[in-house]
């Protein structure tokens, strides 16, 4: 089992460069370098020339990724070219306010979508059962976008309840921002609730067919207690990757989300920096954003690991 | 729980009928009495609803059926009528259920001593340590080592024969009045089952609880039984006490099943020509490290019957896809015709591959079911003889009467199919290569009684007409006396005795031939006994 793992995180560490050399090859095919994005409109081809030696821009990109890399894998991820800050200083804050965001979601979002899932594994095919499974197909449907300005519409213009912008400054204190940020999660938990919750059904209700839990019954064993304690359990696997993709998204996908309620999150940082061809802090953001992405798949995996007994503890 | 007077009746069941819901009807008109303490037998090859029966007992039926008529009474309660809560309580204390195959219905996702503690604890009647402490008495009563720590393990952990008396303990654990066996030692290999038998016999006794039985082997049924009721089609054929029905058979049904099985060998050619397939030293494993086949060595001639017997894990299947190729053997030497077959199945020639065929222990899943009958069976005469269409046609239609099967079959799926014509199928595969071997890989284990006997025939003719010689696989030492006339016993991936059938099997026998012996149930109710104190004696 220790090989398992020590392979997963292996591979989690190869798909992590795999990433680092996409993201620099593509900010490397953009139109335009770092020297074109710093002098802009004074740009002649002989102070450009200059500029590139001064950077090092002129050696071969091999090197060049080498080197980010090097840093990179150090902690220096360069300097911000819209206000020479470190970037390391720029993105903090942001990250926190993100992770923030996309921690307060899943604490809600992932048990209340196991629940409703197993819930409705135990009243399958009930009223129940139906109207989650319909309303859940709607939330996965509408865009998020869509459903963020829906609920400013009702909640913060109309009944006045929630404010619309979600404009959390670092020295606002827990309560002040979980009731800023409050229209932006529920607009994150209705998004991801119903594919957690649709696998926690789908993948409890595939154990339901095994000769283990005919016999849970014949051991006379109620139907909750059935699925809670005895398919669960078994349906941990694929339910633990679908909620690791989903926590995911919550780091990763909440551009949209954050542009919609202005939310000094790193999404929005990253969408400043693209218009502004910050190279260094877009870079950055790429990296983090794979990061998260890769770790948390790579936790979900060696967790799906733990959570089987033939692995856990062999003969 | 009600006072506990022997010889009071406990279960009472009359006129029975169960059926799929607006289909047709599984069981019917089944009526019987069950006292404390008494063990009754159902006995019935499959689909004669002895299983349906069981759950019925425990107010259970399988999705998509339904009790439609008769009542089941519980200590004067009816299960059909009871309420879920009472139904649960009914299931978990009054009457335990023992299913055929212990590693599937035990979670794997728990410890045993968790799943066995479940029932107790759920009632809050009984304490953690307390449950606990009755489990472990159980694991003890029940032969299973180290009782104390045996709890801690999940399912995965214990062999197949421990899970099997787990899950007795698992029954017991919250003193039910009747336990309802099914099938518990048909998944096991004979010797387990001998010990697996003699726990449970104890085990029942010693508590005095009720049983209903469930089982197709009558020499098993044999030994613990006090009545025994005999189905057929979801009908009862006779019912009575056992040695009534063992000694005294009134319906001709029962008769053949009680009858011993045909004795006496047929007659095998003399052999002196080079042997079809020789094998020598040959050492198998599986990614290099254990060793399956260890240093085996035999041959077979023209027109022989190799019987290979041995229990689950002793190499017997490796040994047949060593010879097929399918895994490289990777030392000793496999002659076929006097000359070497490459190791490995591609590099082998077409005339190779068509000279050696392999019939398979389950026809459910060796015959693919989007096929017809036609281009199953046509697969191999196509590809191997190149013949027309309307050839192929007729020489399945061939085979198709060989095999005693209706030529209207041709265009038919395997799914519209009985298991035994199944297997027939895969028979009739075999023989459109017009092979000098087949290996045949427990081809009656999935089979009923009556029908794997057809199946022997079947294969005895074939052989007596075409001269083809058999690699049988097997771990019914039944069938070896009656079919082959060379035997290798193996075991841990050697050969340790073999030789001509009635030398193996005449004294003086090699230890773990005369166990394997030994353990075949015999119809006797004493036999069990007897074996124990046998086993006893070698022990000491």
């Amino acid at each position: 089992m220790i090989r398992l793992v020590a392979l997963r995180l292996v591979f989690g560490l190869v798909t992590m460069w795999a990433a680092s050399v996409l993201i620099f090859g593509g900010t490397e095919l953009l139109p335009g370098d770092l020297a074109t994005a710093i002098l802009q409109n004074s740009a002649t081809p002989e102070n450009l020339a200059e500029l590139r030696a001064h950077l090092g821009l002129d050696r071969p990109p091999l090197v060049r990724y080498g080197e980010w890399l090097t840093r990179a894998a150090h902690g220096d991820l360069g300097t911000s070219l819209s206000n020479d800050r470190d970037v390391v200083e720029e993105i903090a804050p942001r990250l926190r306010n993100t992770v923030f965001l996309a921690g307060f979601a899943a604490l809600i979002a992932v048990p209340l979508a196991i629940g409703l899932g197993l819930l409705a594994a135990i009243w399958q095919a009930s009223v129940f059962d139906r109207v989650i499974n319909f309303v859940t197909l709607l939330t996965i449907s509408v865009p998020e976008y869509l459903v963020g300005y829906l609920l400013v519409k009702y909640f913060a213009v109309r009944w006045d309840l929630f404010p619309a912008l979600a404009n959390v400054s670092p020295e606002t204190d827990l309560g002040g921002r979980i009731y800023l940020t409050a229209l932006p999660v529920v607009t994150l938990v209705l998004v991801v609730v119903a594919h957690m919750m649709r696998m926690t059904r789908a993948s409890v209700l595939s154990i339901m067919a095994s000769p283990y839990i005919e016999m849970a019954f014949l051991k006379g064993l109620s139907k909750p207690r059935v699925v809670v304690r005895h398919a669960f359990p078994n349906a941990l696997a694929p339910i633990i990757s679908v909620v690791a993709l989903n926590l995911a998204y919550l780091v990763v996908g909440v551009v949209v989300v954050e542009q919609v309620f202005v939310y000094p999150g790193l999404g929005q940082l990253m969408v400043d920096a693209v218009s502004k061809h910050d190279l260094p802090v877009v870079q950055a953001c790429g990296l983090i954003f794979a990061g998260a992405f890769i770790m948390l798949n790579m936790i979900a995996d060696i967790m799906a690991i733990l959570s089987n007994p033939r692995l856990r503890r062999p003969r | 729980m009600s006072e506990r007077i022997p010889g009071e009746v406990i279960l009472d069941v009359a006129h029975l009928r169960i059926a799929v819901s607006e289909g047709p009807v599984l069981v019917d008109d089944i009526s019987f009495t069950l006292r404390r303490g008494e063990v009754l037998g159902l006995i019935g090859e499959s689909g004669a609803g002895k299983s349906t029966i069981g759950l019925a007992v425990l107010g259970y039926t399988r999705s998509g059926c339904e009790i439609t008529g008769g009542n089941l009474m519980f200590e004067g309660q009816d299960i059909r009528t009871m309420t879920p809560a009472q139904r649960r309580a009914l299931r978990g204390n009054g009457i335990a259920y023992i299913s055929q195959s212990a590693a599937a219905s035990f979670n794997p996702a728990h410890t045993l001593m968790r799943q066995v503690c479940e029932i107790p604890l759920r009632d809050g009647c009984t304490t953690a340590a307390e449950a606990r402490a009755r489990a472990i008495s159980l694991f003890a009563e029940l032969d299973l080592p180290d009782p104390e720590h045996f709890g801690n393990r999940y399912p995965h952990q214990v062999s197949g024969g421990q899970l099997q008396r787990a899950m007795a303990a698992m029954a017991m654990a919250a003193k039910p009045d009747i336990i309802v066996f099914d099938e518990p030692t048909t998944a096991l290999d004979v010797t387990t089952q001998v010990e697996v038998l003699a726990s449970f016999r104890k085990l029942i006794r010693e508590h005095g609880t009720a049983a209903i039985y469930i089982t197709h082997d009558l020499a098993v049924v044999a030994q613990i039984a006090d009545d025994i009721m005999v189905l057929r089609h979801g009908r009862m054929v006779e019912h009575g006490r056992s040695t009534d029905i063992l000694h005294n058979p009134q319906q001709d049904y029962t008769r053949r099943l009680v009858a011993d099985r045909a004795e006496g060998h047929a007659q095998f050619p003399a052999q002196d020509e080079t042997p079809l397939l020789e094998i020598s030293h040959v050492v198998a494993s599986y990614s290099g490290l254990v060793r399956v086949i260890d240093d085996v060595s035999f041959a077979v001639h023209r027109g022989d019957t190799l019987a290979v017997v041995g229990e689950s894990g002793s190499g017997k299947s490796t040994l047949a896809r060593v010879i097929m190729g399918l895994l490289p053997r990777e030392a000793g030497d496999v002659k076929f015709h006097g000359a070497s077959l490459p190791p490995r199945l591609k590099h082998r020639t077409v005339d190779q591959l068509r000279r050696v065929q392999m019939i398979y222990q389950s026809p459910d899943v060796a015959l693919n079911p989007n096929q017809t009958l036609l281009q199953i069976i046509g697969r191999p005469v196509q590809f191997y003889f190149g013949r027309s269409r309307s050839e192929v046609r007729d020489r399945v239609l061939e085979l198709l009467r060989l095999m005693e099967l209706p030529e209207s079959f041709i265009d038919r799926k395997p799914a519209a199919l009985s298991g035994g014509q199944k297997q027939r199928v895969g028979i009739a595969r075999a023989l459109a290569a017009e092979p000098d071997l087949i290996i045949c890989d427990e081809v009656t284990s999935a089979l009923d009684q009556l029908v794997g006997e057809e199946i022997l025939r079947l294969l005895k003719r074939l052989q007596d007409e075409l001269g083809i010689a058999y690699l049988f696989i097997t771990h019914d030492l039944g069938t070896v006396r009656r079919i082959a006339n060379k035997v290798a016993v193996m075991l841990n991936g050697k050969f340790v005795a073999g030789g001509l059938t009635a030398t193996v099997f005449a004294p003086p026998l090699h230890p773990y031939t005369e166990l394997l012996l030994s353990s075949v149930p015999e119809m006797r109710a004493d036999w069990l006994d007897e074996v124990l104190a046998h086993n006893r004696r070698i022990a000491s």
